[in-house]
């Protein structure tokens, strides 16, 4: 990180707290997307025809699980200013490995076992080569990546592993008497409740944002950096690893390719939900508020009978607007504080 | 120490050698399982030519990543640019087909100098925004060509020619690509805006308080990648014939991978793009290299993900090796200055 | 600050919300079609497993013709790649939509399955062709040729192309595309059984990808100095490889056979690279299944055994065994009837 800008920050933190509640509050990154994504949901219910069911969450839900459920580990690990390209990598890691272990009649509680230890050991590879070897997350992540798709490939081939039974399949789908949400999304809730809880409310959150905003203070504040960030990349392959078991079972089988390009899907909706690429910057309401936002846009989109190119298109304008808007601010807010003030040098990666 | 000499230990030394090492093996290795591997009028060809056009991308790629930056968007630049080469042969036939190259480059620069404002204006960090760009840019060229398809018969022959053929036994691909790369190592390693490249990675605010023209030297090197993957999406069309909306999708991972392989510093300031290109030699020839030696066409990706993080490890443990001989040379003169 | 963050908010919103109106209402004026088709929901979806793909163009046109005939709407829609999943959220637009009946063709049997009876159970007809669905979860499959003519007419192709002895190798699509694999299947057995002098060295994914399927080929030709001939039951692997040999050393040498259409194979047919491939017409396969969801939404069929339904120019089908209709065999094309087809 450059000087410069670290010799912004407490400009901009001091103004924070000079902001009465309620604006710190309401007037955030946050809100900002929770904001769109309820003008987008009340736009395209009364404007797009089909719209307005029930069917819309019902199919939104299930397929926007996943991404949900990887945000989260996702947003710790990218508030600590690192990245982890491989978690769709992983997912469909443990993916196939739920499906062998299913296959070779262990029983489905010891192939969740070993599927979610697969995700285990595949985070504390990531953690090792970043904490232990000091190598650059992005690169290993590219690495592993990689790897741990090749691997799945490797394992099964051409194979489909497939008839789960349909009694797990359907603790998992069926959706909660009454209402659209299938059960998943309690599986989510719980693990986010966990995830903003740990973030926002402890002082092991404390420390994560402080890993993200100068880990050298954070260092000295006896936050113990490299145990944290190992944590988080085993967490992240844990949660990977659930995300691929749901994927399999939703599908009814596990592929080689199971959740390819999920990892820029989770990124994107990350970065959109206010979380900084730097670090030390994000929260989770947004995060999830992102998800929500890609997928409602994608389903209106859709309905409105646009096809896959135009919503990738909004997707890619959506993360890149977020991000210059944020960054527009911030200039404009550093040109008030110090008259003339020319913000230093673009930052790195 | 003879200058002869001293040039042959740097030789020895790099960091490039060890990677053109293991390319040299992996070839070995196969052309000794299946000597048609090399010994053959196609093996040879498809040696030099496979890689060629990610080479080109890989050395815009190790350009940017030298900046501490990254270029996501290359892949979606370069489908872009296959199809807009087929574009101008349908719908402008009367121009002489070599002008196609200068459209290609000249939109892929465009499409960089996009990139490149949002980065170095804005202030907003490459990753996010060329992820979005890769988004955008694929869903561009998904409504443009939606469920078109440009068929080699669209093409005229002596541009196809290009793609496939060879002058005395080497593609005329690979040519090009060593025409690029050598410019481009050349300007890198001796000119001064090349030089200043390497500085801004290596610490851009220091870069920026010293006087150097960061905003610009970011902007000129996303340019000059996006027109390196808008050249990569001509030759891609010449070299295979046929251009969906799917042309290079992928490409970027690739590409990055291949930098990485090659010993350019994902966070800016060190590598060649000398390096670079041997990564992406390695990383094709690799590829196209397991089946014939046995090792079933899916372990590939497996094999290519353990080779990367084998390089970054490398890196880094050359990287302590020279701090500590630094070291050890800083204490050595500080003993001779106090006794 | 205050004013300065609700502006931008303010003004990505609207953007945002203008475009959703827009296409919202443009949406809104191509739907009405679809309820002018009398009592019965014409409105029928071709949900191809990809676009862009000169195959699924041809058919998706057949049952574009077929829909016009009988006064329905029309709509293609479908995902760039042709990934397992990358169907489902346009099977469930569909529903969302209340379309009448989907004619899709699988990229997986199994991942589409819930999202399809999902759809079922709100009274769209669901019809597969190409490539088929787990049979409890569509309500008919318009098979193009049954899986045995397919095969057979392939290895038989390439056997008499190559003097029925030598190595061959087979250049499929995805390493998961149910056909492709069911084919295999039978040409391994049909060659071991009827062939014993013929070797199959290695089956080889260009994953329907133009790109992955040449470089592949040239991939097969390095390791396989003796090989004879390549089978590529794809449309996409064929062309590509037709492409690589016809630039080849190998151009004429290495026979090469499989399923192809007729533009794009015609150069390389009348340049000598390829004698003669196979294929049924894509653009029949389309006006058929139209017509067979067509008498699905009117309640003439129910996609039992036996039931029988008028499909316009192609005559009167009958359901066979596990709700499947037949097209018809296969047909070879070569040199001298390439020149009478344009699909």
């Amino acid at each position: 990180m450059s000087d410069t800008i670290l010799a912004d920050k407490p400009v901009r933190t001091y103004r924070d707290y000079g902001r009465p509640l309620w604006r710190r509050i309401l007037l955030t990154h946050e809100m900002a997307i929770i904001g769109l994504l309820v003008l987008v949901y009340i736009v395209a219910y009364v404007s797009v025809p089909g719209f307005a069911g029930p069917l819309t969450i019902q199919y939104l839900l299930p397929n926007v699980a996943a991404v949900l459920l990887i945000a989260l580990p996702m947003t710790l690990i990218i508030v600590t200013g690192e990245i982890d390209l491989s978690v769709a990598s992983t997912a469909g890691l443990a993916g196939v490995a739920f499906g062998i272990a299913n296959n070779a009649g262990l029983g489905v509680g010891v192939a969740l076992v070993v599927a979610l230890l697969v995700g285990v050991a595949a985070g504390a590879v990531n953690g090792f080569f970043i904490t232990v070897v000091g190598l650059p997350s992005l690169a290993v992540t590219i690495g592993t990546l990689a790897l741990f798709r090749g691997l799945a490939v490797g394992l099964v081939g051409t194979d489909r592993i497939g008839d789960f039974p349909a009694e797990m399949r359907s603790l998992v789908l069926d959706r909660i008497p009454g209402t659209p949400i299938p059960n998943i999304i309690v599986l989510f809730v719980v693990l986010a409740l966990v995830f903003a809880l740990v973030l926002h409310f402890t002082p092991a959150g404390r420390g994560i944002f402080a890993i993200g905003l100068s880990s050298e203070a954070a260092r000295f504040s006896g936050v113990r950096i490299e145990r944290t960030k190992f944590l988080l990349f085993v967490v992240s392959g844990l949660v990977s690893a659930v995300a691929g078991i749901y994927y399999a079972l939703k599908t009814n089988v596990s592929l080689a390719d199971n959740t390819a390009g999920l990892e820029l899907s989770v990124i994107a909706a990350v970065l959109l939900g206010g979380v900084s690429i730097f670090g030390g910057r994000g929260a989770l309401h947004g995060v999830i508020a992102g998800v929500l936002l890609i997928g409602f846009v994608g389903s209106a989109l859709r309905l409105a009978g646009l096809t896959s190119d135009v919503i990738s298109i909004v997707t890619g304008v959506l993360l890149v607007a977020s991000v210059v808007a944020t960054s527009f601010l911030a200039w404009l807010r550093v040109k008030r504080v110090v008259p003339g003030g020319k913000k230093g040098s673009p930052g790195p990666v | 120490m003879n200058p002869v000499l001293q040039r042959l230990t740097r030789f020895v030394t790099a960091r490039e050698t060890g990677i053109l090492l293991a390319l040299v093996i992996v070839v070995a290795i196969t052309t000794i399982v299946n000597p048609r591997f090399l010994f053959s009028g196609d093996g040879f060809r498809d040696l030099l030519l496979t890689p060629s056009i990610l080479l080109l991308v890989a050395v815009g790629q190790a350009i940017v990543i030298i900046t501490r930056n990254v270029d996501l968007s290359v892949g979606s630049v370069l489908g872009l640019s296959a199809y807009l080469t087929g574009r101008v042969f349908i719908d402008l036939p009367w121009l002489p087909w070599p002008a196609v190259f200068l459209i290609g480059i000249l939109f892929g620069g465009l499409l960089g100098l996009l990139n490149g404002a949002l980065v170095a204006f804005a202030k907003v960090p490459s990753l996010v925004i060329t992820l979005g760009t890769l988004y955008a840019f694929r869903g561009i060229n998904v409504l443009w060509t939606g469920s078109d398809r440009i068929n080699a018969s669209d093409m005229p022959t002596d541009f196809l020619a290009l793609g496939t053929s060879a002058l005395a036994g080497i593609p005329y691909l690979t040519i090009l690509a060593i025409v690029v790369l050598v410019i481009a190592g050349w300007f890198l390693r001796t000119q001064r805006a090349g030089r200043e490249l390497y500085a801004i990675g290596s610490d851009p605010s220091a870069a920026h308080l010293y006087g150097l023209k960061v905003t610009q030297r970011t902007l000129a090197a996303f340019v000059v990648c996006g027109a390196l993957a808008g050249l990569g999406g001509v030759l891609y069309a010449a070299r295979y014939g046929t251009v969906n909306s799917q042309a290079g999708s992928g490409w970027e991972l690739d590409a990055v991978g291949a930098a990485v392989i090659g010993g350019v510093a994902i966070f800016g300031g060190s590598g060649t793009v000398w390096g670079a290109a041997i990564g992406a030699y390695l990383l094709l020839t690799i590829s196209r290299a397991l089946p014939v030696v046995g090792v079933p066409d899916f372990w590939q990706g497996a094999v290519v993900g353990a080779l990367i993080l084998g390089a970054i490890v490398l890196d880094r443990l050359l990287a302590l090796r020279t701090a500590r001989r630094l070291r050890d040379v800083h204490a050595r003169e500080r003993k001779e200055v106090t006794s | 600050m205050f004013n300065r963050k609700i502006r931008a908010t303010a003004v990505a919103g609207i953007a945002l919300t203008v475009a959703l109106v827009a296409t919202g209402c443009a949406a809104g004026t191509g739907d009405t079609g679809g309820d002018t088709g009398g009592d019965a929901n014409y409105s029928i979806t071709f949900l191809p497993k990809n676009l862009g793909n000169a195959y699924f163009d041809t058919s998706d046109a057949g049952g574009a013709e077929a829909i016009e005939e009988f006064g329905g709407t029309y709509a293609e829609v479908g995902p760039a790649t042709a990934t397992p999943d990358s169907q489902v959220s346009f099977i469930d637009t569909a529903a969302q939509q209340g379309v009448g009946g989907l004619v899709v063709s699988a990229n997986d049997p199994d991942a589409l399955c819930d999202s399809l009876n999902t759809a079922r159970d709100n009274g769209m007809k669901v019809v597969t062709f190409d490539s088929d669905v787990n049979a409890d979860c569509r309500d008919l499959f318009i098979n193009q040729a049954d899986a045995e003519g397919i095969a057979k007419v392939e290895v038989d192709l390439i056997a008499e192309q190559i003097g029925g002895a030598g190595q061959v190798a087979i250049l499929s699509a995805a390493a998961t595309a149910t056909n492709q694999n069911a084919w295999i299947d039978i040409m391994t057995e049909y060659i071991a059984s009827d062939y014993p002098d013929i070797e199959l060295v290695e089956v080889v994914y260009g994953d329907d990808d133009d790109q992955t399927s040449f470089d592949k080929t040239a991939g097969l030709l390095s390791t396989y100095p003796e090989l004879k001939g390549i089978i590529s039951p794809t449309t996409v692997g064929i062309s590509a490889a037709a492409r690589y040999l016809s630039t080849s050393e190998f151009k004429g040498k290495v026979a090469l056979t499989g399923l192809g259409t007729p533009n794009q194979m015609r150069d390389y047919v009348l340049d000598g690279t390829v004698t003669a491939f196979a294929l049924w017409n894509p653009g029949d396969l389309g006006y058929l299944a139209a017509y067979a969801t067509k008498a699905l939404i009117d309640g003439d069929i129910t996609g039992a055994e036996g039931d029988e339904f008028d499909a316009g120019k192609l005559g009167s089908y009958t359901v066979g065994a596990n709700g499947t209709v037949l097209l018809g065999d296969p047909f070879t094309f070569n040199a001298d009837n390439i020149g009478d087809f344009d699909f």
